[in-house]
């Protein structure tokens, strides 16, 4: 029944247009029909917005410690008053005070001073994309002397909002450098393997099959453990990437490998040849764009699997060191007991880096399957 | 279901042939797709008789696979049937109707491969590569039937020898990739034989097989049928097929029935038009074309354009291509007939370089009157010679680069080559696509948005679009459906006619040689055993190999089936 596939979007969309579609066009309309892959769609571009610019989106700086707020609860935005009256968002900010029977921090709230939020209010100063500096932020408690935190604090009074929000620059482009490294290596490895063949594929094969061999957590362990300890977070973020790529590249070159191989033997391929096309022209016009749709969509499958592992490294204190901020630093802080007990929401970038991989993962699955329009 | 149906012996009460076995009414089954629905089938009714063959016919899409996988209820998913009745009547009198079965209940199972069984289009993925075939036919009978191990063997080995394939009791333990096709088709018989069923299905089991196995198979369900005395439902497009076999003929055309009769009628006294398209379209390959019978014949002592030499092309000890020599002149229509690994497809990939030759010689005389060895071509020649000696692709949809608008495929030998752009290659191409009888207007178009037909027309653009001397068609019109074959053939002797070309034409199929070629080659394991005028060698062969693949055709006739008298051909080398 090849009819009915092919015949499915001409329901949705008038023959007309179907019939000058381009490939990009097909694609798209495939893709929007997947809900979920749409979902992951949207909290992708959210995350990669506010991993451009987290100054805009934190609250307070997150690099302040605060010894009156440690293990601060989260503060949640409020609408109405204690008398259920209708109010200007607003938070109701909580004091340390200590027990007077077991002497334990506690905080207490303190609805008479409930402080009103506000939208792109001033806060702490921040450079935006590293190019002017503004104090602006989405929002902002009223009262600069009342930090708010929406997710609490950590052990130092630290927000935990500002931070994760942080931590999301560094963990979601580790994913895209590690990714384009692993690509160039990838696409360049397996593209000789898969066009040229014989002895020069079977030598890229047996290097692919070596590095996935290697069992990859004890490799960047040991790697990352060679870096030294003194080097500048820079040089720490762009080492952890190239060694979370070393080991990235071989499934990538895998997938281009077989595409290659697939194509060699399609007709049109060979009809190119015969229209006297160049070598370079027959890869780069006639295979390329056939293929660029299943590595768009292995890139995003493995983005993820980027992300993780510098969240693992990072957790295991191999990867990047504190003061930089990534989803995997900060989980550090809930590594031990005492943090589940009093501060469950340590956890909150556990929560994002779930989120950010689901939603890459959505992505992918969706851009795999809608990836080729023609062959269903 | 109350009664045992397992136990039921198969003798007993044998119902008298031609009694009603099997009764269609007004099946429904549709496609539920996003915004609407594809009525796949749409209303069709018939009746199945014992002992009778109905052959159910139509092009691709008309519904007629649907039709037979809706009775044992293996449609496809989303397809469900929506209405109807399918009632099966049993030796002993009991009708059920399948229609209302629960696809995954136990009754329809027992019914399958039992009652019901079905053989399938492609022998290679219908049989499973990792069971013998023994063991999958052993399956068969232990589930329905439960016999012991050692019984089932027995009989498993029976029913191999029955479908002729030779020393069963070594076949049994074989696996099927060690097959040939027509030996897993045979194999897949037995299996569908296996529990004596009433009806049998065979939906379109002989179109990926040769003349010469097609017609030993047809052979073999038509023989086993009397033995039987089971009703046969046979799908087909081929109306050959059809004369040669059917009782009954169901004619099918988007989901719907247009005609049902018997042969004789459908044959000689059709009523529907549609009907009368098909049996024309085949018939008309019975002979040479108008337009070639009336044309002056091409004077003899024209200098050929490509004269091949002893070519030969081996991979490793394959020897796919073994010292072909032959030539074609200006003007000419040379057809190369051969069954599937005869070489033929070599042959004609090797002319236009597409593989290197290991052996030969192939000399092309250029317009200006110079011969030039195409084997040895290289650089600059070579694409010189690319301009010149072009081909058309068999597969519609694989030939075209689906990522590129028809402009820039038609345009993409002009623009490489340097011959035209911009303006000029825009003109081009409208002036081509005006010569192939396509719209100009669709040019901005992809080629998803045309039929198989149209794709084949915009694939004979880019072949012409270099004004060449020869085109090399392999199996050009074998993917076609039978109504459009025609008019891709037309079209090619318009352009011959118009461009004075040079056409090598490979197929498989005699009657589009026939109807097309001036002079036909007959290859057979990578070597030309007859060559000749195409008269001649279609009617009057005289290798023993041509008179057995000629004779393997069956002809749209039923007052002519003649598959039982054909010439069968024993390898010699073999």
């Amino acid at each position: 029944m090849t009819d009915t596939t092919i015949a499915a979007p001409a329901v949705a969309t008038p023959a007309q247009r179907l019939a000058v579609a381009s490939q990009a066009q097909l694609v798209w309309w495939a893709f929007r029909r997947h809900k979920l892959a749409m979902a992951g769609l949207v909290i992708t571009v959210i995350l990669y917005v506010i991993a451009l610019v987290p100054g805009f989106f934190a609250i307070n700086d997150p690099e302040a410690q605060n010894a009156r707020t440690p293990y601060h609860p989260p503060e949640a935005i409020s609408i109405r008053t204690p008398e259920g009256q209708w109010q200007w968002p607003h938070f109701v900010p909580e004091r340390l005070k200590r027990d007077p029977d077991t002497l334990a921090a506690i905080y207490v709230p303190d609805p008479e001073h409930a402080i009103p939020i506000v939208l792109f209010g001033h806060g702490y100063e921040y450079k935006l994309l590293g190019l002017f500096t503004t104090d602006i932020h989405l929002i902002a408690s009223a009262n600069p002397r009342e930090p708010f935190y929406l997710f609490g604090a950590d052990r130092l009074g630290r927000c935990v909002w500002s931070r994760l929000i942080q931590g999301a620059q560094i963990s979601m482009s580790v994913g895209l450098v590690g990714v384009a490294l692993s690509l160039i290596i990838g696409i360049v490895l397996g593209g000789i393997s898969g066009y040229y063949g014989g002895r020069t594929d079977f030598v890229i094969q047996r290097v692919i099959e070596f590095v996935l061999a290697l069992p990859s957590i004890p490799i960047w362990l040991a790697l990352a453990a060679a870096l030294p300890q003194g080097w500048p977070a820079t040089y720490q973020y762009m080492m952890i990437t190239v060694i979370l790529s070393l080991t990235g590249w071989a499934q990538l070159a895998r997938v281009v490998r077989g595409r290659f191989l697939a194509l060699k033997t399609d007709e049109f391929v060979a009809a190119a040849k015969l229209d006297g096309c160049s070598e370079k022209r027959i890869i780069f016009r006639h295979m390329l764009p056939s293929f660029a749709s299943h590595i768009i969509a292995s890139i995003t499958l493995a983005i993820p699997a980027m992300i993780l592992a510098e969240t693992a490294l990072s957790f295991l204190g191999l990867g990047l060191q504190p003061p930089t901020i990534s989803w995997g630093v900060l989980l550090r802080e809930a590594q031990n007991i005492r943090s589940i007990a009093t501060a469950p929401w340590l956890f909150a970038p556990g929560i994002a880096v779930v989120l950010a991989v689901m939603a890459l993962n959505l992505l992918g699955d969706g851009l795999r399957d809608a990836a080729d329009p023609y062959n269903k | 279901m109350s009664n045992p149906m397992a136990a039921e012996p198969i003798a007993a009460g044998q119902p008298a042939e031609g009694s009603t076995v099997l009764t269609v009414r007004d099946l429904v089954t549709h496609f539920p797709v996003r915004g609407g629905v594809v009525k796949a089938v749409d209303g069709v009714s018939f009746t199945v008789h014992r002992g009778k063959t109905l052959c159910i016919v139509g092009e691709s899409g008309s519904g007629k696979s649907v039709t037979a996988r809706s009775i044992l209820k293996i449609v496809d998913a989303p397809g469900r049937i929506v209405s109807g009745e399918i009632l099966l009547d049993r030796p002993n009198g009991k009708a059920v109707d399948l229609a209302q079965l629960n696809p995954y209940g136990r009754d329809i199972r027992r019914i399958r491969g039992k009652e019901i069984a079905m053989i399938f289009q492609e022998p290679m993925s219908s049989l499973s590569p990792v069971h013998t075939v023994g063991d999958q036919i052993i399956e068969v009978l232990r589930l329905h039937l439960g016999m012991g191990k050692k019984q089932a063997r027995e009989r498993t080995i029976d029913l191999l020898r029955q479908v002729e394939i030779p020393n069963p009791h070594i076949a049994v333990d074989r696996y099927t990739f060690e097959f040939s096709g027509g030996m897993r088709q045979r194999a897949m018989i037995a299996m569908a034989l296996a529990c004596n069923p009433d009806v049998l299905i065979a939906d379109e089991p002989t179109t990926a097989l040769d003349v010469t196995t097609q017609a030993e198979i047809l052979d073999l369900i038509k023989r086993l049928q009397e033995q039987k005395g089971m009703a046969v439902i046979f799908i087909t497009h081929d109306m050959g097929v059809v004369a040669e076999i059917a009782d009954e003929v169901l004619v099918m055309y988007h989901g719907k029935v247009v005609e049902r009769a018997d042969v004789e009628t459908i044959f000689h006294a059709a009523k529907h038009d549609y009907t009368r398209m098909l049996i024309d379209s085949v018939k008309r390959l019975e002979h040479k074309s108008e337009v070639r019978l009336k044309r002056e014949p091409i004077p003899e002592n024209r200098p050929p354009v490509i004269a091949v030499e002893n070519l030969s092309m081996h991979f490793g000890d394959l020897k796919a291509v073994d010292g072909v020599s032959l030539s074609v002149r200006p003007g000419e229509t040379l057809g190369i007939v051969g069954e599937s690994g005869s070489g033929k497809t070599t042959m004609g990939r090797c002319i236009v370089r597409l593989y290197e030759p290991t052996g030969g010689i192939i000399n092309y005389r250029r317009p200006d009157g110079s011969v030039i060895d195409l084997v040895q071509a290289k650089g600059d020649d070579l694409k010189a010679m690319r301009q010149q000696v072009r081909m058309i692709f068999q597969d519609p949809f694989g030939s075209l680069n689906p990522r590129m608008t028809v402009a820039q495929i038609i345009g993409e030998p002009l623009l490489v080559n340097g011959i035209a752009r911009g303006r000029e290659l825009d003109d081009e191409v409208s002036r081509l696509m005006q010569q192939v009888g396509l719209e100009p207007a669709w040019r901005e178009r992809y080629p998803h948005a045309f039929s198989g037909g149209q794709r084949q027309r915009i694939g004979v653009a880019r072949a012409i679009a270099l004004k060449p001397q020869v085109i090399v068609a392999d199996e050009a019109t074998s993917a076609l459906d039978v109504s459009l074959r025609f008019q891709v053939l037309d079209l090619l002797m318009r352009l011959q006619d118009e461009l004075n070309l040079a056409f090598i034409f490979i197929s498989h199929d005699i009657g589009v040689i026939r109807y097309m070629c001036d002079r036909v080659g007959v290859m057979y394991h990578g070597r030309l055993v007859e060559m000749g005028d195409a008269e001649q060698v279609c009617n009057a062969p005289t290798h023993d190999y041509t008179k057995a693949l000629i004779s393997a055709v069956p002809r749209p006739d039923p007052r002519q089936r003649s598959l039982a008298s054909r010439h069968r051909y024993i390898d010699p080398n073999s």
